[in-house]
């Protein structure tokens, strides 16, 4: 007979797979206690490519017209403000040498401040905001630089388990360099009570990996009379054809 | 040198529909070219259930041309491509049936980039349209199939994605890309 799994479990689960690896320092496809994974993670070891000539060592370029300034604030998007503590959240895209990435696109998306998706499969009955849709776009600067303005998330519970909730959390899209480097992941927020009980966090076995995941509160961010300022740096793994040194 | 510690993936999630998606996403090749071909297939999670909620990337190697969307002049919203240039780089979310399509130009593979809720980390693969290729014959010749796209008809062209092996079907070949750290 099947019985909604507790948190308890979840919790042993996890506490059993961290004892065999608490070192690897990326995402498993394969975490049962994120049960949406065991049905879609592949088996067979992957293939590795050494091509120096691979298409994937090359990236899409976009441009002016594929963004628009209005798209990196995501409290602008409708009539009047969205309810919540409005933020910004800034900070540089590199590669692992340090190198900016330039011009790429960095997009993201989150629910609003009561936790809820404006989205049709969304089963939270929090409040929908007529005045937030959640999600904005902006290219890199010529420093890797990006920023957006939006407001707080909150967390929401999800069907994984009994009293599953997820800790508040934005979408990230980003590219590099290279198709290699393509990489979307979720920036959390520093001190959420709710890390030690997520097995989307937590299907990152390295404790150092899974800081690098969450902002960091800089007051020299936060604008007087307007938004607090969060900081968070990402870093994109995998080769690439070439780097140039000036200018894109 | 000193090398950075890379950011970590996460899944992409059930939510990313009004973020990632974007009109004309398919639509790789320029509109109205003689040489348009349509590759199309199904996703399959291990259970053999299509999978509706996937995002899939297709790239065909660069440089291509600068992003070509347009906006809506009042609105902002992104409403389509110009569909002149060929930037080679297309987006589409499967459907309820875990349905993809994409309109593109022949190549002799296409990168393809797989997300979806409950993959916590995507999936790279490729799409071959000939299996004379020097790395596809590198491959044991059962899991080698699972890379080349099946010709329906003139200038159409199918290609699934089984996340699993089963009983009538092999797993995908997923493919990594070691980093040389310098
Ligand atoms: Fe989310």
């Amino acid at each position: 007979m099947a019985q909604i799994t507790t948190q308890a479990q979840i919790d042993q689960e996890m506490a059993a797979l961290r004892a065999v690896d608490s070192k690897t320092a990326q995402a498993l496809r394969d975490y049962p206690p994120y049960r949406s994974s065991i049905l879609r993670h592949p088996k067979q070891s992957l293939i590795p490519i050494h091509d120096p000539e691979a298409i994937e060592l090359t990236t899409p370029v976009f441009g002016i017209t594929d963004v628009t300034e209005l798209e990196r604030d995501l409290t602008k998007q409708h009539v009047s403000d969205p309810i919540g503590e409005r933020i910004t959240v800034s900070g540089r895209l590199v590669d692992r040498q340090g190198r900016p990435v330039r011009g790429q696109l960095i997009e993201i998306w989150q629910a609003n401040a009561a936790g809820r998706y404006a989205h049709q499969r969304e089963q939270h009955p929090a409040p929908l905001d007529p005045n937030f849709t959640g999600y904005g776009r902006c290219l890199t600067d010529a420093d890797g630089r990006y920023a957006f303005t939006t407001i707080q998330p909150g967390p929401y519970p999800w069907g994984n388990h009994l009293n599953a909730w997820r800790p508040a959390h934005i979408h990230f899209s980003i590219f590099g360099t290279a198709f290699t480097q393509r990489l979307i992941t979720q920036m959390y927020f520093p001190n959420d009570p709710l890390f030690p009980y997520d097995p989307i966090f937590n299907a990152i076995p390295d404790e150092a990996a899974r800081q690098r995941l969450i902002c960091a509160y800089d007051h020299d961010l936060s604008q007087p009379e307007f938004s607090l300022g969060y900081r968070w740096d990402i870093v994109l793994d995998g080769p690439s054809a070439t780097w140039i040194e000036e200018g894109r | 040198m000193t090398v950075l510690e890379p950011t970590p993936s996460q899944t992409i999630g059930p939510f990313y529909g009004y973020a990632l998606p974007f009109a004309g996403g398919g639509e790789i090749a320029p509109f109205g070219h003689p040489d348009t071909i349509t590759v199309h297939g199904c996703v399959y999670d291990g259970a053999g259930a299509p999978i509706p909620d996937a995002l899939l990337e297709f790239w065909h190697g660069g440089p291509g041309a600068p992003g070509s969307l347009r906006h809506d002049p009042v609105s902002g919203k992104v409403i389509g491509r110009h569909g002149v240039h060929f930037t080679g780089f297309g987006r589409v979310p499967t459907d309820a049936d875990g349905h993809y399509a994409i309109r593109t130009l022949p190549a002799p593979y296409l990168s393809v980039c797989f997300f979806a809720r409950g993959l916590l980390h995507h999936l790279f693969t490729r799409i071959y349209f000939s299996a004379q290729d020097a790395f596809l014959e590198t491959l044991e010749p059962a899991r080698r199939a699972t890379l080349i796209a099946t010709p329906e008809r003139d200038r159409v062209y199918r290609f699934d994605i089984h996340l699993q092996g089963g009983a009538d079907h092999d797993e995908t070949v997923f493919l990594e890309f070691p980093s040389s750290a310098t």
